[in-house]
């Protein structure tokens, strides 16, 4: 919040607007099914307008650069789940490319009635781009501006892209209670459309998805680690299933060591020093804790039955959450990172897959809540507040959904889901609405969202 | 007249009278009688006369002769040629084979009284014979005549046999796919249900019979539930069978496990039916 320097929003109100987003999501509504808890809930979202930008030169690549602009900072403002967009059919006349084109008093008052306008302008000159951004509070007119910014790039498609995620990013960290957006981040996911099972990457919003491993074999549990450089997983090799790890900086894998028995679902500590997996070396799948280079191997838990699944808490890296079957059904525990204090957080029925909020004090999950002979029931996400055991369900809509990962801003969640017929990838806002597909070719399975 | 001067050692002959044609066949000496030396002679003279005349013709050849030879006296008459010795040769047609094929022996001799080949004994002087050694031999020709002995060899390569189909191992492995009973499993459970047991049993029994055969148990899992619970569960599962051989007496050193979870299931329909043919314990033999 004291980073936010703009005077023209009051510290008093964003404080509101944050805590409320946050209480929107805890609300403890167990009792019924289906609830939709809105972000918005008890406050008015931000009404935004964002006309096109205009171009500022007269190059012909300037069309072309426009488009792939002003779409993709429209979806991300869009997609931010904080924003009323206004209708463009709502703007006046005439474009705004620079702040003298701005006439205040159309913007601020019926139709558009925007409390916010983003414009600017995008132009080519060569081989280079240069876009300015302003961020003006309209209702404010003695001192309108929030935010002004200027970005030279390539000329190109995806450097217009770029460009309009930082802008994007920008307007959500003012307007957003000071909260990094996502727009630059970066979902890690296992896809078949290779013909094996590989891992592959993407931006948050399902643009340039590109494959990152080619191993042939099946590669599965793609986890990120938190500075984005590596992602370890797991993977058929030689016979077994062992950590593998590949370097996105040096594009190869690098070397870790091979432990024996079945090794899987490998994830970071938030400090990126730790990886917690689980391993049958001894016998029985059981969580083990190492060095992220592989080494210091120890052992946290000992009950028979399958271990698996584990996270760490991603706000203190001193819990973690996992998967076990000591007790038949799997259900979800969480324990100190040593294996002291374990604590059962499910109950009932099937639940698998849990993940932390940036914030720590929520796991999202993926569970069959009504599982019994007969009733297969649906397997749905579902969020936590690990304090007080209060649920919330966020998927109603048919289909096996399954490994959720929340965006590091908090307000998204990414999950698989087989409801379109097939499993793909989808994102939603982490109170459910906005629920969108992202993948569609080949089965796209257990996304990973990149830390920051 | 009619005589013949036969000068032997030289080859050369004298043909006359019919012909009235004296030729020198010498072959060592390029004399000019060679071209052979018309006699002019005629019926019609005096019987007298020719016979002087012949006189001196011949004398003259004779003279002619010896000055042209110079040999100073006639050789004793040579030795009989010596008996030729025997020839022999032996080929065989291929040289190399497979065991139990077959190869054309060919063998040709001349001035030979007796022609035998080893192994096979006596051959006619030349011919062929088609011969099925069972491992690589020497074939020796003997050919003996007058003039003495003469040998030929040939050499038949037969290569080893292909080693045999391991007909042990193959028995091994139909008697492991007919008796080795793949374990069932329940829903999320790793236990071995009652009704398994005469599967293990058999499995057991097969194992104990064969000590030496390696092999894999692989872990399955059904559709439902988390990939990575699956992969848990499937090791789970292997080792559930693996301990239960254990405990039924064989040992685990070459019994591998591995969990596929629900990544490789024998069927992909979405019942009952279906997920219980998933969910299993399945041997693989041999890895």
């Amino acid at each position: 919040m004291i980073r936010c320097k703009s005077g023209s929003l009051a510290g008093r109100k964003r404080l509101q607007r944050a805590l409320i987003f946050i209480l929107c999501i805890v609300v403890p509504l167990g009792a019924q099914d289906w609830i939709r808890t809105g972000t918005g809930l008890g406050v008015e979202k931000v009404r935004l307008a964002a006309p096109d930008f205009k171009a500022s030169t007269q190059d012909p690549k300037n069309a072309d650069l426009l488009k792939a602009f002003n779409e993709t900072l429209w979806n991300d403002l869009e997609n931010a789940g904080i924003f009323e967009m206004v209708s463009k059919s709502f703007y006046p006349l005439g474009p705004v490319g620079a702040p003298a084109d701005v006439k205040f008093e159309t913007w601020s008052t019926p139709p558009p009635n925007a409390a916010m306008l983003a414009f600017g302008n995008l132009g080519v000159s060569g081989n280079g781009m240069t876009v300015q951004g302003w961020l003006y509070d309209v209702k404010n007119v003695a001192s309108p501006q929030v935010l002004g910014k200027q970005y030279q790039d390539a000329a190109t498609n995806d450097a217009a892209r770029l460009t309009a995620h930082k802008f994007a990013d920008e307007i959500i960290f003012r307007l957003g209670g000071g909260i990094q957006g996502i727009a630059e981040t970066k979902i890690y996911f296992v896809s078949s459309r290779s013909g094996y099972k590989e891992i592959w990457g993407m931006d948050y919003d399902g643009a340039n998805q590109h494959q990152i491993t080619r191993l042939g074999s099946i590669s599965l549990s793609p986890r990120v680690s938190p500075d984005g450089s590596r992602i370890a997983f797991s993977s058929l090799n030689k016979g077994a299933w062992e950590i593998l790890m590949y370097s996105l900086d040096l594009n190869r894998l690098v070397s870790f060591p091979r432990f024996g028995g079945t090794n899987i679902s490998p994830s970071w500590s938030p400090d990126g020093t730790k990886l917690a997996l689980s391993s049958s070396r001894s016998g029985d799948p059981e969580l083990y804790i190492a060095d992220s280079s592989g080494t210091n191997l120890k052992r946290i838990t000992s009950f028979k039955g399958p271990d698996v699944s584990p996270v760490f808490n991603r706000k203190t890296g001193t819990q973690i959450a996992w998967v076990s079957g000591r007790t038949g059904l799997p259900e979800i525990y969480t324990a100190e990172a040593d294996g002291t204090n374990v604590q059962q957080v499910t109950d009932q029925g099937y639940a698998v897959s849990p993940t932390w909020s940036p914030n720590g004090q929520f796991l999202v999950f993926s569970w069959m809540r009504h599982y019994g002979p007969g009733a297969p029931g649906a397997q749905d996400i579902y969020i936590m507040d690990i304090a007080s055991k209060q649920w919330v369900q966020l998927t109603h809509d048919g289909g096996r959904n399954d490994f959720p990962c929340w965006s590091p801003d908090g307000r998204h969640i990414i999950f698989q889901s087989s409801r379109s017929g097939s499993e793909q990838i989808w994102t939603m806002l982490a109170d459910g609405t906005g629920q969108k597909q992202l993948t569609s070719a080949g089965k796209n399975t257990q996304p990973n969202w990149s830390w920051k | 007249m009619n005589f013949v001067l036969n000068l032997r050692h030289r080859g050369v002959r004298i043909h006359t009278p019919e012909d009235r044609r004296l030729t020198l066949d010498d072959q060592s000496e390029s004399c000019t009688t060679r071209e052979g030396t018309q006699f002019s002679g005629r019926e019609k003279v005096k019987q007298q006369k020719l016979k002087w005349v012949t006189l001196v013709f011949a004398l003259g050849a004779i003279m002619m002769l010896g000055a042209c030879k110079k040999k100073p006296a006639p050789p004793p008459p040579p030795p009989p040629p010596p008996p030729a010795a025997p020839t022999a040769s032996l080929t065989a047609n291929p040289n190399t084979i497979d065991k139990g094929q077959s190869t054309t022996l060919t063998w040709e001799t001349t001035n030979a009284s007796d022609t035998s080949i080893d192994t096979l004994g006596a051959v006619q002087p030349s011919g062929s014979q088609s011969v099925t050694p069972a491992q690589s031999t020497t074939y020796t020709l003997t050919a003996k005549g007058p003039g003495g002995s003469q040998t030929a060899t040939a050499r038949v390569t037969v290569n080893a046999p292909p080693p045999p189909p391991p007909t042990p191992s193959a028995t091994e492995e139909e008697l492991f796919s007919q008796n080795v009973k793949d374990i069932s499993f329940d829903y999320d459970k790793s236990d071995i249900r009652p009704d398994q047991q005469s599967s293990l049993q058999a499995d057991i029994q097969f194992f104990t019979q064969h000590p030496t055969v390696s092999f894999t148990i692989e872990g399955h899992c059904d559709e439902r539930g988390s990939t990575e619970y699956n992969l848990a569960l499937g090791d789970s599962r292997a080792n559930a069978v693996r301990n239960a051989l254990v405990q039924g007496g064989i040992t685990a050193d070459h019994v591998k496990t591995i969990s596929y979870g629900k990544e490789k299931p024998f069927c992909s329909e979405s019942n009952e039916a279906c997920w219980q043919q998933n969910r299993r314990g399945h041997f693989v033999y041999g890895k």
